[in-house]
């Protein structure tokens, strides 16, 4: 057992990666990743971890850098936040397309214009065609429990992909919470030593990557990519079990919240997972069965386990912290309404757009929610499909 | 050569031996074809030097033929020849001779 300790979620970050000792860190700063990489360089200057760190001059070169080490077969780890991720992009599709298992930090923001540095998903949700495993964090504890399991699922053979942990921009990433942190050796020996098959270093066994592929095997190479992402969700709740075997706090693709009885589900990803959890204690106690499924991997969808959920639900709402503009609703909303679409029973769907650009959501918001979800099972009509919550008209 | 299936193929485009590149043939990009004639062609290699795919063969100092597995046709052999012994040629008229 190791210590418990105060961080904020950058800190947490950084603490993690220090445990980690990847051999090679390519970032760029940016708002509100800032202090993940800041509080990472002090290590490095510090001695405490053998880290190669790039100091590159745009997010861009940060993959690009990333891609290299990881070809190389170095455990390679970059962090970043909404527009960097977005400077980043061509990049992003080779490190998955190369079927190289970076671990990266995304602290969720905001795009730009107009210009906002405060937290939304519409980085990542952008990004969750890119080929990437996209993990949300809750908190700060979350955080730290993810980036470990990433590197392991990642780098497992079957997969072989890149992994994106996202945790929530200020709200998380600047608020210090309670962390409960492995022993060094710990993490060290769960994680074990990364050894990758084709490394561009060995001169004994030349491999070549990222070659020309025209009409004739590209296709196949995308049919490849979807294969992996196929084989990653038993990776992903095999290395949630063990991690819960050492840590004492077990995960899967999602969590469950009192949805065991649950008339009334909201789906929700992110720190506002824990503002639903206040709202369904509160409800609880009022008498209405209200539940939480908290999406924690995105990438790949877990279409199974929510329908397995939601099926028995009376009505249902999707939280959505991004829009997808000309879409009929958010990113979470339209994957989960159309895995419901096989159920022989028709569960109501709702959609609720909230916090674009950092805008709060409060439990009495979450609450009204529920209470809405409560007139569409006692009415049966759905009035809106896709409603904002905190919004002014 | 066979294509083969997503199965069968290496992940991430990697490409794990060195050299391969002469498995792929890249000759069927051609527009036109250089053809030498043997009684012009007074053997000086200019073209074997100049042609930037490999596609001259020389045996005993000699030009033995061009290879078209890989010629694209860029005409660089045709433009330095200082005898006029290659023609660039339509591939069009090969097919219409109902040659490959």
């Amino acid at each position: 057992m190791g210590k418990i300790v105060g961080l904020t979620g950058d800190e947490t970050a950084a603490e993690a990666m220090r445990q980690i000792n990847p051999d090679v860190v390519a970032a760029y700063p940016i708002t509100p990743q800032t202090e993940t990489v800041q509080r990472f360089s002090e290590f490095v200057a510090d001695g405490e971890v053998s880290t190669e760190m790039i100091r590159v001059e745009s997010e861009h070169s940060a993959m690009s850098a990333c891609v290299g080490a990881s070809a190389a077969g170095a455990r390679a780890m970059t962090a970043t936040s909404a527009n960097g991720l977005a400077l980043m992009w061509e990049i992003v599709y080779i490190a998955s397309s190369c079927r190289l298992p970076i671990t990266m930090f995304v602290v969720n923001r905001a795009l730009s214009a107009p210009i906002n540095i405060h937290c939304d998903h519409s980085d990542s949700m952008g990004a969750r065609d890119a080929g990437w495993i996209q993990i949300y964090s809750e908190d700060c504890q979350e955080i730290y429990d993810n980036v470990i399991q990433a590197l392991r699922i990642g780098e497992n053979k079957e997969v072989l992909l890149p992994v994106m942990i996202t945790f929530d921009g200020f709200i998380i990433s600047h608020c210090t919470e309670r962390v409960e942190l492995l022993e060094d050796e710990e993490v060290r020996d769960f994680i074990g030593k990364y050894k990758n098959s084709y490394s561009l270093l060995d001169v004994d066994n030349p491999v070549t990557y990222g070659p020309l592929d025209l009409f004739d095997y590209y296709f196949e190479h995308k049919r490849q990519q979807i294969e992996a992402m196929e084989k990653a969700p038993p990776v992903i709740q095999r290395v949630g079990e063990e991690f819960g075997k050492l840590s004492g706090r077990n995960y899967s693709l999602m969590e469950e919240y009192k949805t065991e009885d649950a008339n009334f589900i909201v789906l929700a990803a992110g720190s506002a997972a824990g503002t639903v959890k206040a709202a369904v204690e509160e409800l609880r106690e009022e008498g209405v069965k209200a539940g939480l499924l908290k999406i924690r991997v995105f990438r790949p969808f877990p279409v199974g386990k929510i329908c397995q959920v939601l099926r028995k639900a009376e009505a249902v709402a999707i939280l959505d912290r991004s829009a997808s503009f000309g879409a009929q609703g958010g990113p979470i909303f339209l994957e989960v309404r159309s895995a419901l679409f096989e159920e022989e029973r028709r569960v109501p769907v709702v959609n609720y757009i909230y916090g674009l650009g950092g805008r709060d959501i409060s439990i009495q918001q979450i609450k009204g929610v529920y209470r809405n979800l409560q007139k569409i099972a006692d009415t049966g009509k759905v009035e809106k499909l896709v409603d904002f919550v905190g919004l002014r008209e | 050569m066979r294509e083969k299936g997503w199965k069968e193929i290496p992940i991430g485009g990697l490409i794990l031996e060195a050299g391969n590149a002469e498995e792929y043939k890249t000759g069927t990009w051609r527009t036109f074809r250089p053809v030498r004639d043997e009684e012009k062609c007074n053997h000086c290699l200019l073209c074997w030097i100049y042609c930037p795919d490999s596609s001259i063969i020389v045996e005993d100092g000699k030009i033995k033929d061009i290879r078209y597995d890989y010629c694209k046709g860029c005409g660089i052999c045709a433009a330095e020849c200082p005898v006029k012994a290659i023609e660039m040629v339509k591939e069009s008229e090969f097919l219409k001779k109902g040659e490959e």
